[in-house]
């Protein structure tokens, strides 16, 4: 017996101390960026909700600044007017579709010709396509903003990445685009900027092609919240995590029922099986 | 375990119909009749959770085929779509697409209950092959599947996928290039895949049907290993006793899997999915679904890559000789104290390479990868056929109805087992 408890022992030591390894180097290995800061999201948590004056002071700042240079072509006007989304109405969505002169045709002459958005259009590209995109932006592509933050995220590690999945804590993309956007420090000494990249202490690698693209004071709220980069960017932020998700509040509030109906169902299906199961030895 | 029907159709239609194609009769002594060992615990629900997620799977796949269009320039825009413009279609994509994770959690739980109480011992050879042939069909319809989007990782990962054929001497590029329909993964690809992914389940189905045919014929392990001696002391008919009990697991197991579906949808999946696929971008880390992460491991724990499609292989293939690999006559682990540390040992290592899959292949990550690699395959290769001629089992119970009179006897079970007929 003493052999085999042996034998395990150094099996188990051996795993162990194999697995130490792997920690050790990895830790030296470090030097991940930095990591954003979590943010308290209104729409975060199984009864989140998005903050419609937020998504309302976020979309003009993507209108205003990002939209200048970014697509969002899953974005549609008339989403801005649906449930669960900033809360304009659907004149106003109107209102603002009708600003952008939209592409259209070919008409009975077989030419295009330019008409007011309707709300069956889609957010207007500010680039023809990518090519022109990146001819004007120094070679870089801006992405398209449609999902971006749900295609964003950032290194976690043990164990948060378990607890998270307890907490429900699922804000990685838009926690990365607030950093991204309030990320921009003067570079160390030692960091080489390259000519046309920018320093930024969250981006991978630290060098990005887009330039700084929010100051105070550059887009002007009437709702008397502070003209600030740091209100800017939670608030574009928010905003690009309702385009990602427009269906987010309607998903927490089918899924509460969802959670409450099969909490009761489970607990009659236990007593039935107790009972059913009540002069049975097993 | 058959022939022990007593369904007798009462109207006359029903005896005509029964005397020409007996199949209520079967369904009645398979779902009613059906004999179930009384001891079971709740690691023998996931059967039926498991036939529950495939008709899940099958059903919202179903509906967002019919919405999806598996063309590559227009692939991720229609997921999107289904996401925004489908009635519900976030609620059934985000089914889906969990799902396939909730199918693969189950059928861990279900593979490793097998290997802890012995269910691949004889008679159930067959049984348990089919289950390691059900669960190589999901690696593949789940690995096509997580193509579909176009994302990133869809795209890179049917990428590094793909071309671990390359490996194979001589013929390897050609094999290739007739998996991707042209010299790269693209539309061609895309759309085999997605004729493939609707192909594979209903694949899965019918070996699920054959596996269930010989769990039926041979009858359940149990928690005892011991076979049912008399159906009258030793079991409990399937309805209604085990149709509850499963009934209850499902529904707890459905509360998980809500957690996932409502408030972390995404947390199983990996947020460069959600960028469009770039040819001419590759991501950072190439990573597969979690379900593969221990094979990924082992593959890139070999230097060499034909070594390491291989070894990816073997690891798979290793579990359709398990029944001939464990020497030991005695199936459960309850009656086998050295076994049962090696078993968790064994699961250790399975999660310890789940996670060395998920971390960059470099310095400390590779050699813990060696190590566990080495010893997952010691742990079938060397551990189980040794054990079974060293390790000194603790005396099986003599009958499943002894095993639970025992245990209702609270702590007297040792006692009473090596007091029993069968100690040798």
């Amino acid at each position: 017996m003493t052999i085999r408890s042996s034998l395990f022992g150094a099996v188990a030591a051996a795993l162990l101390l194999a697995s130490g390894v792997s920690g050790a180097t990895a830790a030296e290995g470090g030097g991940h960026d930095n990591r954003p800061h979590r943010m308290s999201w209104s729409f975060a948590g199984p009864f989140g909700t998005y903050d419609r004056g937020q998504l309302q002071r976020g979309f003009k700042v993507f209108k205003e600044v990002c939209s200048a240079c970014h697509s969002a072509n899953y974005l549609y006007f008339r989403n801005l007017a649906a449930p669960g989304g900033p809360g304009f109405t659907e004149a106003q969505a109107k209102q603002v579709a009708s600003e952008y002169q939209i592409t259209d045709g070919p008409n009975d002459a077989g030419d295009m010709f330019q008409r007011p958005g309707r709300l069956s259009d889609h957010w207007p590209a500010p680039f023809p396509n990518d090519n022109a995109a990146r001819a004007a932006n120094g070679g870089a592509l801006p992405p398209d903003l449609s999902v971006i933050a749900k295609a964003r995220s950032y290194h976690v590690g043990f164990p948060g990445f378990i607890t998270d999945a307890f907490t429900q804590y699922q804000e990685h993309g838009v926690d990365y685009i607030h950093a991204l956007l309030t990320g921009y420090v003067d570079a160390p000494a030692d960091a080489h900027v390259q000519p046309g990249l920018h320093y930024n202490q969250y981006f991978p690698g630290h060098q990005i092609a887009m330039p700084k693209p929010l100051s105070d004071g550059q887009v002007e709220y009437s709702d008397g919240a502070p003209q600030t980069v740091e209100q800017y960017s939670e608030d574009v932020s928010a905003f690009l995590m309702w385009v990602a998700e427009p269906h987010l509040e309607q998903r927490k509030r089918i899924g509460f029922q969802v959670m409450i109906f099969l909490v009761v169902l489970s607990g009659l299906l236990y007593f039935t099986k107790k009972k059913v199961w009540q002069n049975v030895a097993h | 375990m058959e022939g022990h029907s007593t369904y007798q159709p009462k109207g006359k239609v029903a005896q005509w119909f029964e005397s020409r194609l007996p199949i209520v009769g079967l369904i009645h002594s398979s779902a009613v009749a059906y004999p179930v060992p009384k001891n079971l615990n709740y690691m023998w629900t996931f059967g039926a959770i498991l036939t529950f997620m495939l008709v899940c799977q099958i059903v919202s796949g179903v509906v967002l085929a019919m919405h999806y269009v598996a063309y590559a320039p227009v692939a991720f825009e229609r997921v999107e779509h289904i996401m925004r413009d489908v009635s519900y279609g976030w609620l059934i994509r985000y089914i889906h697409a969990n799902g396939a994770s909730m199918f693969f959690i189950a059928v861990y739980i279900h593979m490793f209950r097998g290997m802890y109480y012995g269910s691949y011992k004889a008679p159930r050879e067959v049984l348990w092959i089919l289950g390691v042939i059900i669960y190589l069909l999901m690696m593949a319809t789940g690995f096509m599947g997580y193509v579909l989007p176009w994302g990133q990782m869809s795209f890179w990962g049917a990428t590094v996928i793909t071309n671990l054929f390359s490996a194979i001497p001589l013929v390897g590029e050609t094999i290739v290039q007739w998996l991707w329909g042209g010299y790269s993964v693209g539309a061609p690809t895309l759309n085999r895949f997605f004729s493939l992914h609707y192909l594979l389940p209903f694949m899965i189905a019918g070996v699920v049907g054959l596996h269930i045919w010989a769990l039926h014929h041979v009858g359940q392990n149990n928690p005892d290993g011991v076979d049912i001696k008399s159906v009258a002391k030793d079991s409990v008919p399937f309805t209604p006793y085990a149709t509850i009990k499963d009934t209850f697991a499902m529904v707890v197991f459905l509360i998980f899997f809500s957690w996932f579906i409502f408030y972390i949808p995404n947390y199983l999946g990996h947020s460069d999915n959600y960028i469009p696929a770039n040819p001419l971008a590759t991501p950072a880390h190439i990573v597969p679904e979690w379900y593969y992460l221990p094979f990924y491991a082992i593959l890139r724990s070999v230097p060499d890559k034909l070594g390491g499609v291989l070894a990816m292989f073997a690891a798979i293939a290793v579990l359709a000789f398990l029944p001939w690999l464990d020497t030991s006559k005695v199936r459960s682990a309850k009656y086998r104290p050295l076994f049962r540390q090696f078993f968790w040992v064994f699961a250790v290592v399975c999660v310890g390479l789940g996670y060395l899959g998920s971390q960059p292949a470099e310095g400390g990550y590779v050699i813990a990868s060696r190590i566990f690699t080495i010893y997952y395959f010691a742990h079938f290769l060397v551990i189980l056929p040794l054990l079974g001629l060293f390790e000194r089992p603790k005396p099986v119970p003599a009958s499943i109805a002894d095993a639970v009179l025992a245990k209702s006897k609270g702590g007297a079970m040792v006692v009473a087992g090596a007091a029993g007929p069968e100690t040798k």
